[in-house]
């Protein structure tokens, strides 16, 4: 125990003190996430499309100039009927729509495009409570006043989303991103280690210690564990608090598969570290291996948009067993029980592959 | 005097090469013993074998008494091994080196402070092990493998790559060590390291071990050959070589050398002649034995 957790700390030490892999198992991804997540949540309109259906006080009670300023941010078209307005919303038309009941401001908006969604309810937001203050009868005078008569009940906003299973963009986008970003860290990891220590011989130096081989590997895979922990909290917090990523009921089952998977690549890593010689071809090899990898299985891309032959391809990497798992449980709300198979895939990959390592692994370069 | 190590005709073949073919030799307890031997040798290969690294392909050896492979645990916890390369943990500082091995091998960290300071580390406690010169990282080395106090330690070509002010520093730290009452066992292709160093010395080349014995033994053992050398140009080499026929006469721009196994009648006759300017003379060595058993010029 005492050697395992000594060899723990050292290779620990070691990776955070290592620069450039910490740029590339936690930095770039990073980068990617908000690359990616900017890129796709803002590009398709600068405005976006809000349909108000029926009179809607807090933006009629506007004063001309008032109107024009919303216009600026937001594309308003008018509407009666509820039920196109939200079939508008669901297919992507409208980004949200409007309805003022009494003093209820309501927001339909769709979870896939959650930056112009952001957009409107901010909007809303500040012409609600522009409303409220006005109403309180206070300094008020402040452009956007709201009609309603007498005693001024607050306007109260609200938000309901119309669509929650057709996921997209960050939704995908953070499984799929630290999915790739695991697979990096840990397919290099033990490639590299291998490499490193069979070219040093710190292997053979600890073979002639009183140091069992089970701690030495069991050390390595230890820590691989807990950076691709660390990897998948620091992920899911930023996806939640930069870009609004829900996440359902069962997200904690992400764990056990990030764990699951990280083995899984920690078996594609020994397999490069067993084929090559030098710390540069085994790093080309992983990067042959994880990059495709990476967008066969739908880490930047949903994979339903791909034709059925990718798809089928994509079956054999565990990858993309990941991703669909974690989407599954981190943002369709799918129950623990369901991606039990993909967690008995990346095991059964992971075994498979480190057994073949093993085979072929040699101790000698020559 | 009990043996410390004890090889019995190890042999070890990769492919169509014999790195090792054949060798017996013992060590006794408290020893310094060496095995000098150019490049592809088979130095590192007798070694790892006998340290437990590598499976022989025949032959056995013990090491205190125990066979050294399979890998014994408990005789891992008393020998000390230096690799030809540094196996250090990446990015680790010499002082957490030191503190690793310590608690690997369960002995006190306060043991690695102690020991950088015996090695003259203290100072780059804290510099990571890729930031260290040749010779303090060999210095670490050697350190890490002495952190739990073993009774036989085996070095591989530990002074290899040094500075001669390195390598006279780590010299002195590897007699102190020996003189600490723990056996030694180097490999090393420095004749002058084996001759100052070993207690013992075995020659080996192409996989076998020529001769074993001390230093001066070993050298007495070969017929003595003198190396005359006088300046150029004061003399006809040719004169010489008519005149000492035995003799290997040579002369190039600067100095004219004589090798003779009776010196007295070239320096009478160097003398006669005058041509006495930038005399020096040396007698046999370790590499004058070692051309003389291996039929070939030393080459490291």
């Amino acid at each position: 125990m005492t050697s395992l957790l000594t060899l723990s700390g050292a290779l620990m030490r070691g990776y955070l003190r290592d620069r450039a892999a910490l740029f590339f198992t936690i930095v770039f991804p990073l980068i990617f996430l908000f690359l990616l997540g900017g890129l796709l949540g803002g590009a398709k309109n600068p405005r976006s499309n809000v349909v108000l259906v029926g009179p809607v006080a807090v933006y009629d009670g506007l004063p001309a100039h008032g109107k024009a300023k919303v216009d600026q941010v937001l594309a308003i078209t008018r509407s009666h009927d509820l039920h196109a307005a939200l079939a508008d919303v669901r297919n992507g038309n409208e980004a949200a729509a409007v309805v003022q009941r009494g003093t209820g401001v309501v927001i339909y908006d769709s979870g896939a495009s959650p930056s112009s969604a952001g957009a409107v309810s901010s909007v809303f937001q500040y012409l609600v409570d522009a409303s409220n203050l006005a109403a309180a009868g206070g300094s008020g005078g402040s452009s956007p006043r709201v009609s309603t008569a007498g005693q001024a009940p607050r306007v109260a906003l609200s938000t309901s989303q119309v669509d929650d299973k057709s996921l997209k963009e960050i939704q995908y986008l953070t499984p799929g991103i630290l999915g790739w970003a695991i697979a990096t860290g840990a397919t290099f990891a033990a490639a590299s280690t291998l490499i490193v220590w069979r070219q040093r011989k710190l292997m053979r130096r600890l073979t002639l210690s009183p140091v069992s081989v089970r701690s030495v590997i069991g050390a390595r895979i230890l820590v691989s564990l807990g950076i691709a922990l660390a990897q998948t909290v620091l992920f899911v917090v930023v996806a939640v608090l930069a870009f609004h990523l829900k996440l359902s009921g069962a997200w904690w089952m992400a764990i056990p598969l990030v764990l699951a998977g990280t083995l899984a690549f920690l078996s594609i890593g020994l397999l490069a570290g067993a084929l090559t010689k030098s710390v540069e071809a085994a790093s080309a090899l992983a990067n042959l291996i994880v990059i495709p990898m990476a967008f066969l299985s739908g880490a930047f891309i949903p994979i339903n948009d791909v034709p059925s032959w990718v798809q089928s391809i994509s079956q054999v990497l565990p990858l993309r067993h990941l991703n669909d798992a974690v989407l599954d449980v981190l943002a369709r709300g799918d129950g623990p029980v369901t991606v039990l198979p993909q967690l008995g895939v990346l095991l059964g990959f992971a075994l498979v592959i480190a057994l073949i390592a093993i085979r072929l692994f040699r101790w000698d370069d020559a | 005097m009990t043996n410390a190590v004890v090889a019995q005709d190890l042999r070890k073949t990769y492919g169509e090469l014999v790195a090792v073919d054949g060798v017996s030799l013992d060590v006794g307890a408290g020893e310094f013993f060496g095995l000098l031997g150019p490049n592809g040798a088979g130095k590192t290969t007798t070694l790892e074998m006998i340290e437990g690294l590598r499976q022989p392909d025949s032959g056995s050896a013990k090491v205190l008494g125990l066979p050294s492979w399979p890998r014994n645990q408990k005789l891992a916890s008393r020998i000390g091994v230096q690799l030809q390369t540094s196996a250090f943990f990446e990015r680790l500082t010499a002082a957490e080196q030191l503190r690793a091995f310590a608690k690997l091998y369960r002995v006190p960290v306060a043991r690695g402070e102690e020991l950088l300071e015996l090695f003259g580390l203290t100072s780059r406690g804290g510099t990571q092990v890729e930031r260290l010169s040749g010779g303090e990282a060999q210095r670490l080395s050697i350190a890490c493998a002495l952190v739990h106090d073993p009774e036989v330690l085996f070095l591989d070509e530990p002074t290899a790559g040094l500075d001669p002010q390195a390598r006279r520093n780590l010299w002195d730290l590897l007699r102190a060590t020996n003189a600490a009452g723990r056996t030694v066992v180097l490999t090393t292709h420095y004749i002058e390291e084996a001759e100052i160093l070993c207690d013992r010395v075995a020659i080996i080349d192409h996989g076998r071990i020529v001769e074993c014995d001390t230093p001066e033994k070993l050298i007495r053992k070969v017929e003595a050959v003198a190396r005359i050398t006088v300046g150029a140009g004061q003399l006809d080499p040719d004169l010489l070589r008519k005149r000492f026929p035995d003799a290997v006469v040579t002369e190039d721009e600067t100095e004219l050398v004589i090798a003779s196994s009776d010196p007295g009648p070239v320096l009478a006759e160097l003398a006669d002649h005058h041509a006495l300017r930038d005399l020096t003379m040396r007698g046999a060595t370790l590499e004058d034995a070692f051309l003389a058993l291996t039929g070939r010029e030393y080459r490291s």
